[in-house]
């Protein structure tokens, strides 16, 4: 068995982190104390009112150990980009696995390592940053991993600086012989005019685990930033996600986020757009099978004038499984000439798979344009017709047809190491071949939205 | 005995209540036979070939058709097509994120699996797709756009004829091809659809207009009224039709003629 940088307890390795860090220890403190005071969401809450988090709250969870097993050795190899990344970060159970690790130099100007790591040497990026954009009243959940974090990724890309090969945070979670939980947090610090990708994989083991994750994304001026998350594995995994991005002037996020995996499982996203012309794009994708329930809900904050922002949202539901997606865009005073486009589709493989759509406008500025559509349904005969009535079956066609139906997000995502991933997901769920051909449609498909 | 023989063919929209629309079909096609069926709207033309091909939304209720001796109405949508059955559309599908060619290649496949023979390999299917692309004149880019998207009427129907091609049928259904086509693309698709012409297969054409026929001369031509075949003829009946127009086969029909 394999030790992993830090043998110490989450306990230890954070009452030694905070030393010398007050602010860190007063973030911990107001987390923890958030927490105890408001508890697990309850289903009369209206942001929670389709997600029962009782599962969760039920669950015993002991601290996740500092250790890896030939499971988790295994599914981070799997999931492992290697030298596909600039440089790639494995956490097991929220311990940074150094073994696993595929640590190398950036360009000059752009840092990644652990929070742990940075600690030691300058907090002040963190003690700036941190806590600052994903709020404890967003969710008791971020109040939560706000008071048990110990350790995650930081990634601080300079001025100007350009970091092409993503960077890659992988967190594997395992289960032990009880239940575990962890606690990754990431802060991504981008400097005026930088541009770099991001991936964060989720990976879950079998056995019941709770991942629950916050990232952090602050861009300046005119930045450019690719963002990818792709979440599989775990069929008894809780995974709560809470991702905030703040956009200043000019800059452009382009978001991609995958739900392949987990019983249970619940992103929150809010993206921004503070400053004028700053562009968001977030397409999600969630896959679900079984009784799995996977709750969407997305801000889109317009806080600035001429913030275009496009959200597209594809769910592919089969078995019991239970989806929700909530996506609310908020257009604030002065915020005029947004121009945002929403769109959710959803597939339902079963009659018992359950689709919640919802949009929700909130617009205080009279010169805007925001559309939302959405639409849920099966396969549709008539398509599946036409392709039989040229030869291929009939589940041939209805796999087909899903796949397209999925792929039709997958195929805008840049970063290759995730998209084939994907794909092979996709293709292999399906009965497809691996070198499917996607069709590039992308500047027809935008104009349709 | 004859490549298809439709006796007393009765269908009827496959819903709780739903309409009688062929009540009788009678029709016997010879290999290598090019059959027109006319008519108006609603007389029952477009249902008997997508009955052919087997789609589900309709249901027969009573009648038999053969084909190359075997009960057609046994089969399966997917089963008539690797036999050799195809259907042009008369309104051809949208399917986003499915590439033509992906998709030409898995039914051509199928058809020769079906058939016993090993799947074609991709050069000689390139090959194949070459060749019907210069008979339909189309742009090459086709091939990798998603199946009809975005496609004007006439793409999409000169996309079903260059299907037709590259499956290479026995047994030809075109529905209503002609509508939305000027007059150089219906050339083009009617010379598309000409080259199946020949001995061991058949094409049953359901159209509106006699214009078509000058360019694919029909063996046969049939009207259909009230979803059975009133009349029947040679290549002048749709001259004559297209002059007198539909009233006059129902005036005959009322009159006993």
């Amino acid at each position: 068995m394999t030790q992993l940088a830090s043998e110490k307890t989450s306990e230890h390795a954070r009452a030694e982190q905070s030393a010398g860090h007050a602010w860190l220890s007063a973030l911990r403190r107001a987390g923890a104390d958030r927490f105890a005071a408001v508890g697990y969401p309850r289903l009369t809450d209206e942001d929670w009112r389709l997600t029962s988090v009782a599962p969760i709250a039920k669950t015993k969870f002991a601290p996740a150990r500092a250790r890896l097993d030939d499971e988790a050795v295994a599914l981070a190899s799997e999931a492992a980009f290697g030298p596909d990344a600039a440089i790639e970060l494995v956490f097991v159970n929220g311990h940074f696995a150094t073994s696993l690790s595929h640590v190398a130099k950036l360009p000059r100007g752009a840092i990644a390592g652990t929070i742990s790591q940075l600690l030691s040497s300058d907090g002040s990026l963190l003690e700036r940053n941190l806590g600052r954009l994903a709020e404890m009243a967003d969710t008791p959940f971020v109040a939560m991993n706000a008071g048990a974090m110990h350790d995650g990724a930081v990634v601080h890309i300079g001025k100007g600086v350009s970091v092409e090969r993503p960077v890659h945070l992988l967190f594997v979670s395992t289960a032990d012989s009880e239940p575990t939980q962890s606690f990754p947090r990431v802060l991504v610090v981008a400097e005026e005019n930088s541009e770099h990708t991001l991936v964060e994989s989720f990976i879950g083991g079998p056995g019941v685990h709770l991942t629950n994750a916050v990232t952090e994304i602050s861009a300046g001026n005119d930045c450019r930033i690719n963002y990818n998350r792709m979440q599989r594995g775990g069929d008894e995994a809780f995974v709560i996600t809470a991702l905030a991005v703040h956009l200043a002037r000019g800059s452009r996020f382009i978001g991609h986020a995958a739900t392949l995996g987990g019983k249970l499982t619940r992103n929150d996203l809010k993206i921004v757009l503070a400053g004028e012309g700053a562009d968001a794009t977030i397409n999600g994708l969630a896959i679900l099978r079984g009784d799995q329930h996977c709750d969407n809900h997305t801000l889109l904050d317009h806080a600035a004038a001429h913030c275009p922002s496009h959200e597209l949202y594809k769910h592919v539901l089969d078995g019991s499984s239970k989806c929700v997606f909530r996506g609310k865009i908020l257009v604030r005073p002065g915020a005029q000439k947004t121009d945002s486009k929403q769109t959710s589709k959803s597939l339902l493989l079963s009659d018992d798979a359950q689709m919640d759509s919802q949009p929700a406008l909130e617009i205080y500025a009279d010169d805007v344009k925001c559309t939302h559509g959405s639409t849920t349904g099966p396969v549709d005969e008539e398509m599946v017709f036409y392709l039989r009535s040229r030869g291929l079956g009939l589940e041939a066609a209805r796999h087909l047809l899903t796949y397209a139906f999925a792929a039709d997000v997958t195929r805008r995502i840049k970063v290759e190491p995730v998209r084939r991933r994907l794909e092979d997901f996709l293709a292999a769920q399906h009965g497809l071949p691996r070198d499917l051909r996607i069709t590039d449609l992308g500047e027809h498909d935008e104009k349709a939205r | 005995m004859a490549f298809l023989e439709i006796k007393d063919l009765h269908v009827r929209v496959a819903a709780p209540g739903g309409r009688d629309i062929l009540k009788g079909v009678n029709l016997t096609i010879n290999a290598g036979e090019v059959h027109a069926i006319m008519g108006k709207n609603g007389s029952g033309k477009s249902t008997l070939v997508q009955a052919l091909a087997g789609r589900e939304t309709y249901e027969v209720t009573r009648g038999t058709v053969t084909y190359d001796g075997k009960d057609l109405l046994d089969l399966s949508a997917e089963e008539r097509a690797r036999e050799g059955v195809f259907l042009a559309f008369q309104y051809p599908v949208e399917i986003p994120g499915v590439s033509t060619d992906y998709f030409l290649k898995a039914a051509v496949n199928a058809a020769r699996k079906h058939r016993g023979e090993p799947e074609m390999d991709s050069v000689a299917f390139l090959k194949l797709i070459r060749e019907k692309m210069a008979l339909l004149k189309m742009d090459p880019s086709f091939m990798k756009r998603a199946i009809n998207e975005g496609f004007s009427g006439g793409e999409k129907k000169r996309n079903e004829i260059f299907q037709m091609a590259v499956c290479n049928p026995r047994l030809a259904l075109m529905d209503e091809t002609d509508s939305g086509l000027d007059i150089d693309a219906l050339k083009v698709v009617a010379n598309g659809a000409s080259s199946l012409r020949g001995p061991g297969r058949a094409i049953i054409i359901v159209t509106h207009y006699q214009r078509l026929l000058n360019y694919i001369e029909p063996d046969f031509v049939h009207v259909m009224l009230d979803g059975r075949i009133a009349k029947s003829g040679d290549k002048n009946l749709a001259l004559e039709l297209e002059e007198r127009g539909y009233d006059f086969v129902e005036r005959q029909v009322a009159a006993g003629v």
